[in-house]
């Protein structure tokens, strides 16, 4: 089953990780190279990405045909999405060991959600693909 | 096995019937047939090929029907050590996949009720005291979480088995609770939650003998269980624990606790239901309330406040202060707990505290505390005997009899 997995941060923490000094950052990411590789070894890694922060953000909607755009999420939320992992993995409980192996989870949030699967409204082509 | 036909067809509800029509073949045939080399492969197939008609038919039995089998799947018909350690397995599964803390506690109760106790939804919303479409909402959006989610089925890690073993016990504790602690209107239905937890309580000890907790936890359910019959008079009116008429407990039933109890206590780290089991047991084996050996329940308690703290066990503690060292020291730890009222049901908090008022003598309190947890208490029963406790209470001391002790605290009075 392929899961997405949500990193969440306070505002607080990701103010605070960048005004780490180089060293301590480098070790704090080699803790998430150190997921990555073993995810990748074991097959269930999908993606992964770190996000810039929540003031980079964009907000775009399309309402009769019109497309508006507004700068940033909703300032008043505490947790923001800083990251995901995507992993195809045996089960929940997987899942969420994975998530727990998250170095953000020891102080943020990690939501993890299953995927939809949507293959049954897919195109033909894709279906004979998938099949093939 | 279940979990491969959930995985296979994703419902819930196909994947445990088809299990039960499995096993239902199993005891048909097996008996005449003799049981096949390999019992487990011979059910998934069964199974399999059962939720294929199940299918095709797109028909659901009635719930009386499907519940007649899920009784009968508790009793192994076929004295086959094989196939019956299999049934028992999968129901520890299934129990695991209920009680799983991906899912909410109520979730959990309700599913744990439904697929491996067999109850009706009806049954389990009367029980719970919601209407039967809010108990029918709560269980079909489990089970949608459940299959959308992925939440295994089978044996969790080692790993997280002390969490999860955890969460089985806490929806067998509040179960029992449940069923316990109501006195009321609902006192039938209520007692097969009784019947149900211990039911579930033996499922998992037959199955994880060495877990502690477990253990704790069914010696906790069959003590309180043997004192059952004193606890209710005829006309339903709740007896207290200092009140109760001692020959009326079960001795059999305290002796397979008690020894479920030391059993608990000398296997493991202490928990909380270790050690209420073993208070339990002290209470169940005392000749009277006031030869009940309460420094050690003190002891107990003490223990208890290290390894599981809580507004509840400091309550229960009290108790046992007031008949170590008088009511004057119990009287100072209920007035702390009252500034985190909210922390303790106010019912139990305002009922301990009239009962150690009337035991240190201060009788107008008393009767005023009395009133409070009569207008605060969750059940009619209970109203009933804090009022009577109260009108017992005449204004001057001095008539006030020294028998008078203090009612226990803990839940299970």
């Amino acid at each position: 089953m392929k899961y997405l997995l949500l990193i969440y941060n306070n505002r607080e923490a990701s103010d605070a990780w960048l005004a780490l000094p180089p060293a301590e950052q480098q070790a704090s990411m080699d803790l998430y190279w150190a997921l990555d590789s073993s995810l990748k070894e074991s097959g269930e890694f999908l993606g992964s990405e770190p996000l810039q922060g929540a003031e980079t953000a964009t907000l775009v909607q399309v309402r009769d045909g019109k497309r508006t755009t507004t700068d940033g999420p909703f300032a008043e939320t505490k947790e923001v999405l800083g990251g995901y992992y995507l992993v195809d993995c045996d089960g929940l409980d997987r899942a969420l060991e994975i998530a727990a192996q998250v170095p953000d989870a020891q102080w943020g949030t990690v939501e993890v959600r299953p995927v939809m699967d949507m293959s049954a409204f897919a195109p033909d082509d894709a279906t004979a693909q998938a099949k093939a | 096995m279940i979990g491969g036909l959930l995985r296979r067809f994703g419902d819930f509800d196909l994947a445990e019937d088809a299990y039960a029509d499995a096993v239902l073949a199993a005891w048909e045939h097996w008996p005449h047939d003799g049981v096949p080399a390999n019992p487990g492969a011979w059910l998934s197939t069964t199974a399999r090929n059962k939720a294929l008609d199940r299918i095709r038919r797109e028909t659901r039995r009635p719930d009386l029907e499907r519940r007649a089998d899920a009784d009968r799947a508790g009793e192994p018909a076929v004295d086959d050590q094989m196939f019956a350690s299999w049934a028992l397995d999968d129901r520890l599964h299934l129990l695991f996949l209920c009680c799983h803390p991906a899912l909410s506690q109520a979730a959990q109760v309700a599913l744990t009720l439904r697929s491996v106790a067999g109850l009706t939804t009806s049954e389990i919303a009367r029980a719970f005291v919601v209407p039967e479409s809010t108990m029918a909402q709560r269980l079909v959006r489990a089970k949608r979480k459940i299959a959308a989610a992925g939440i295994p089925f089978g044996m969790p890690a080692a790993v997280d088995l002390p969490e999860r073993v955890e969460a089985v016990c806490a929806v067998v504790y509040l179960v029992f609770n449940e069923g316990y602690a109501s006195t009321g209107a609902n006192t039938v239905v209520r007692a097969d939650l009784c019947a149900e937890a211990e039911r579930l309580a033996h499922l998992m000890h037959r199955l994880l003998p060495d877990d502690s907790s477990i253990t704790g936890l069914l010696a906790l359910i069959v003590l309180h269980d043997a004192r059952r019959a004193a606890r209710l008079r005829p006309d339903g009116r709740y007896v207290p624990l200092e009140e109760q008429d001692r020959r009326m407990w079960d001795a059999a039933r305290i002796a397979e606790g008690e020894r479920l109890a030391e059993q608990g206590v000398s296997t493991g780290a202490l928990g909380p239901y270790q050690l209420q089991a073993a208070i339990a047991a002290l209470h169940a084996t005392a000749p009277s309330y006031d030869d009940t050996d309460w420094p050690q329940i003190l002891a107990l308690y003490d223990i208890h406040e290290r390894v599981a703290p809580g507004p509840v066990v400091t309550l229960n503690r009290a108790v046992a202060l007031a008949m170590c060292e008088g009511p004057a020291a119990a009287l100072a730890v209920v007035r702390d707990l009252e500034q985190i009222s909210a922390a303790v049901p106010e019912d139990r908090l305002l009922a301990v505290k009239a009962h150690l008022l009337e035991r240190d003598g201060q009788i107008a309190a008393a009767r005023d505390a009395y009133g409070d947890a009569a207008l605060a208490a969750a059940t009619a029963a209970e109203r009933q005997y804090l009022l009577d406790r109260r009108d017992r209470l005449v204004p001057e001391a001095s008539q006030v009899s020294s028998e008078n002790a203090t009612q226990c605290g803990a839940i299970h009075t």
